[in-house]
């Protein structure tokens, strides 16, 4: 099986760690060989953070390339289109639709872009786009988007619902378990 | 037991599995990890030490005692621990000890991006290059068993993409190790004539290990189908060449990479017809195949700036690269920045409406060096804030003084600013030190330092009392100030006093870091839209939470912890304090507390 590759990217602070996490248990669950490649320090500080997550046989290089990408999991809505090159191109994104402004914005040099999830979509790339952050509210907890983007991933694998709530079990703490696999559910079923 | 596992986990598992008994070490990314996992193993006694020299020359106390040992620390933390390596190199150890040292290719999280194999040839030190966890693991192990065979420090090196990347490890259990009897011997006294002895015996010990190189597997060849070309590398390197031509050359795969092996190259060469050298930064491979007369394309053809990539190394084969989609629109950057409630917005604010001249140091306080702020002139290297603004002001005088300050946060002031810091209290410029206070080293993620009172495990520990410390130098008491950065007008204040009084003086701005655990938020506040004119004063400080919709500030109520900056900005009292709106609503008073 040639490796395939996940990018997981957001903003410094949203919790992309923990998703990569899970998804490295769960590959290794499976008995392929796993590469999680992520990113600590200053860039965690509400910058533009990117993980990368491989799975195959024989995995080597942990970085992921423009163009190489099956998936792009992005966990705000700019992230998406940043990362955007990194996508193969039948490659699938799976995105939040929350704004989170940068700092250009903020000061006023530069505008958020409108519509950028429809920009991606112009360009051709499948993109699957929800509001992650309402469906985690409903959860029990703001912080549960990663596992909401987690549920909707999900579904485009031909893996039992069950390995992937084993993963999960395996990273996060015992007493949010129904909080985090109520918030898997909503992704996978929203 | 499988495992995946953070390059830095794993090392911390080998030195566990390897027996080692001790470690100091000063976080640095990306190096911090391997030392935050070691405690978690209660045989390993860990702890963090005030700077790298400090936590190198424990270690290799520990040696000494007959432990095995260890530091880890980033690239520019082996500069500091330079001066006792090249000695200890002279000296040899007793217990087995490494040092880890974590370079960061790509400035990540780093000032430079300096090439940590030249100290190994430098101090005459072996140094082993893993290229994913289970080596990084296998390594650590591997390191002791040369240690303590030749009697020598071995460096271990580790590169962003190892240390923050997980693979998979399977791990074994730990072997207990005796201490090793001390014993007096007055060989180890570094005066000329021991020292000149002891450098013969280095020159030895090079020789010795040169010959492991040729023989050790952990340089190794894997045979390829094509021999157009023979690859060799090492580290982060090897995965990459690995990605882009799988099995088709030969690939020579450096595990030491100091002393390298002669014969085992030259064979490797003379079995294909052009060798690549596939290296990150400088050309250290490339020169000694050079110097032992194995003509190879290197840095001719890769970048010696940079981290790589397959992209990298594809693009300079001139490789069919992959196609790939973007949008049509500038996606505005995202850069880090200080975070809603940092304590340190409030003193740069203070610092850029003073336009202050600022001579910056390391850490998390660097953030006041961006837009909006834009309130730091320059930085260095750890503690250069102090001592790089005495000489400025030396040099410029009064006319500087009153203008000029250092920033300086806790940790770096314990680690390299306390001592200049004396300088100033000893040569006298009217040099306005700033000490920011935040009770944490914050950038690497949170660890304890000697002025928290607590040790590498949360523990109640020994406390350095900074204003203490400055009337210890001779600073008078009113000239040790301590503010509260939350509080805008205070800083403004005291700031100018400082600068214009004709005395070296400190300020120290006191505010735990708004991510710390045991920090209790206020309410969000919230902007009053009829009230707000649209000046955008608020916008001045740069806050995360604040931003403008259709003319107006918005505060964002999920990220805001009611540090209460933005509302001492604004002029029209738009701003509302989440404290106040709501008891209004609740109908009764609620205390408050940010500490």
């Amino acid at each position: 099986m040639a490796t395939r590759n996940l990018m997981i990217v957001g903003v410094g602070g949203q919790g992309t760690l923990l998703a990569s996490k899970m998804l490295g248990q769960l590959f290794l669950n499976q008995g392929f060989d796993v590469k999680v490649s992520e990113v600590h320090g200053m860039s965690q500080r509400g910058g533009s953070v990117v993980t990368y997550v491989r799975f195959g046989e024989k995995v080597y290089s942990p970085l992921i390339e423009k163009g190489e990408a099956d998936f792009i999991v992005s966990f705000e809505a700019l992230e998406a289109a940043r990362w955007l090159p990194y996508l193969k191109m039948d490659g699938q994104i799976v995105t939040n639709t929350q704004e989170i402004n940068p700092m250009p914005v903020i000061t006023g040099a530069m505008d958020y872009p409108d519509d950028i999830i429809g920009k991606i979509k112009a360009t051709g790339a499948q993109v699957d786009a929800m509001d992650c952050l309402s469906l985690a509210r409903e959860a029990g907890s703001q912080k549960a988007v990663n596992i909401v983007l987690m549920g909707r991933l999900s579904k485009y694998f031909d893996l039992p619902e069950e390995l992937w709530l084993e993963a999960l079990d395996a990273v996060v703490p015992e007493k949010f378990r129904e909080l985090n696999h109520k918030a898997f559910e909503l992704g996978r079923n929203a | 037991m499988k495992q995946l596992m953070l390059g830095n986990k794993a090392v911390a598992r080998g030195l566990f599995e390897a027996g080692c008994r001790f470690i100091s070490s000063y976080p640095g990314t990306p190096s911090t990890e391997i030392t935050e996992e070691a405690v978690k193993y209660d045989e390993i006694y860990c702890e963090w030490a005030p700077n790298e020299k400090v936590a190198l020359e424990a270690a290799f106390g520990a040696s000494l005692a007959g432990a095995r040992a260890a530091c880890a620390m980033k690239h520019v933390g082996l500069n500091v621990a330079a001066d006792p390596l090249f000695s200890i190199s002279y000296i040899g150890v007793q217990g087995g000890l490494v040092i880890c040292v974590a370079d960061d290719p790509g400035m990540h999280s780093s000032q430079n991006e300096q090439d940590s194999r030249h100290y190994a040839i430098a101090a005459k030190l072996p140094m082993l290059e893993p290229s994913n966890a289970q080596e990084a693991k296998d390594y650590v192990k591997k390191a002791y068993e040369i240690s303590e065979q030749f009697k020598t420090p071995v460096l271990v090196k580790m590169v962003t993409r190892i240390a923050h990347s997980q693979s998979v490890v399977e791990t074994e259990d730990r072997v207990e190790r005796e201490l090793i009897p001390y014993e007096k011997d007055q060989e180890r006294v570094m005066m000329p004539a021991q020292a000149k002895r002891a450098h013969y015996k280095v020159e030895e010990r090079t020789k010795a290990l040169t010959a492991f190189a040729e023989e050790d597997k952990i340089n190794r060849i894997e045979e390829g189908t094509d021999k157009a070309i023979g690859i060799i590398t090492s580290s982060t390197s090897y995965q990459y060449a690995k990605e882009v031509y799988g099995d088709q050359y030969s690939i020579l795969k450096l595990g030491m990479i100091n002393p390298l092996p002669v014969e085992k190259i030259k064979n490797f060469a003379a079995n294909v017809d052009r060798v690549l050298v596939i290296e990150e930064l400088d050309p250290i491979i490339e020169n000694h195949c050079k110097m032992i007369g194995v003509q190879v394309s290197g840095k001719d053809i890769f970048p010696l700036v940079d981290e790589f990539s397959q992209r990298v190394v594809a693009d300079c084969m001139e490789l069919p690269s992959k196609e790939f989609r973007s949008v049509d629109v500038q996606v505005p950057a995202r850069p880090p920045i200080m975070c809603s409630g940092c304590p340190h917005r409030g003193i740069f604010y203070t610092l850029k409406k003073n336009k202050c001249m600022v001579y910056g140091d390391i850490g998390c306080y660097t953030l006041g060096a961006v837009a909006p702020l834009n309130a730091m002139d320059l930085n260095v290297c750890m503690g250069a804030s102090l001592s790089g603004m005495h000489g400025f002001n030396k040099a410029r005088g009064a006319e500087a003084e009153r203008r000029t300050v250092g920033v300086i946060g806790d940790s770096t002031f314990v680690h390299s600013g306390m001592t200049g810091l004396a300088n100033i209290a000893y040569n006298q410029s009217n040099s306005v030190s700033i000490i920011l206070d935040n009770s944490i080293t914050g950038m690497t993620g949170h660890q304890q330092n000697p002025t928290t009172g607590k040790n590498i495990k949360g523990d109640p520990a020994g406390q350095i009392n900074l204003v203490d410390f400055c009337y210890a130098l001779g600073f008078p008491k009113e000239r040790v100030r301590i503010v509260d950065p939350y509080d805008l007008k205070q800083c403004d204040e005291v700031l100018k006093e400082e600068l214009e009084v004709c005395a070296p003086s400190v300020i120290i701005s006191r505010r735990p870091c708004a991510l710390l655990k045991y920090v209790k938020h206020n309410p969000a506040y919230s902007v009053d839209s009829d009230k707000c004119v649209g000046c955008r004063s608020c916008m001045q400080i740069g806050c995360p939470s604040l931003s403008f919709v259709d003319g107006k500030a918005v505060i964002d109520a999920t990220q805001c912890v009611g540090c209460g900056v933005c509302k001492q900005m604004c002029h029209t009292g738009a701003i509302l304090d989440g404290l106040l709106t709501q008891s209004a609503v609740s109908g009764e008073s609620k205390e408050g507390s940010v500490n």
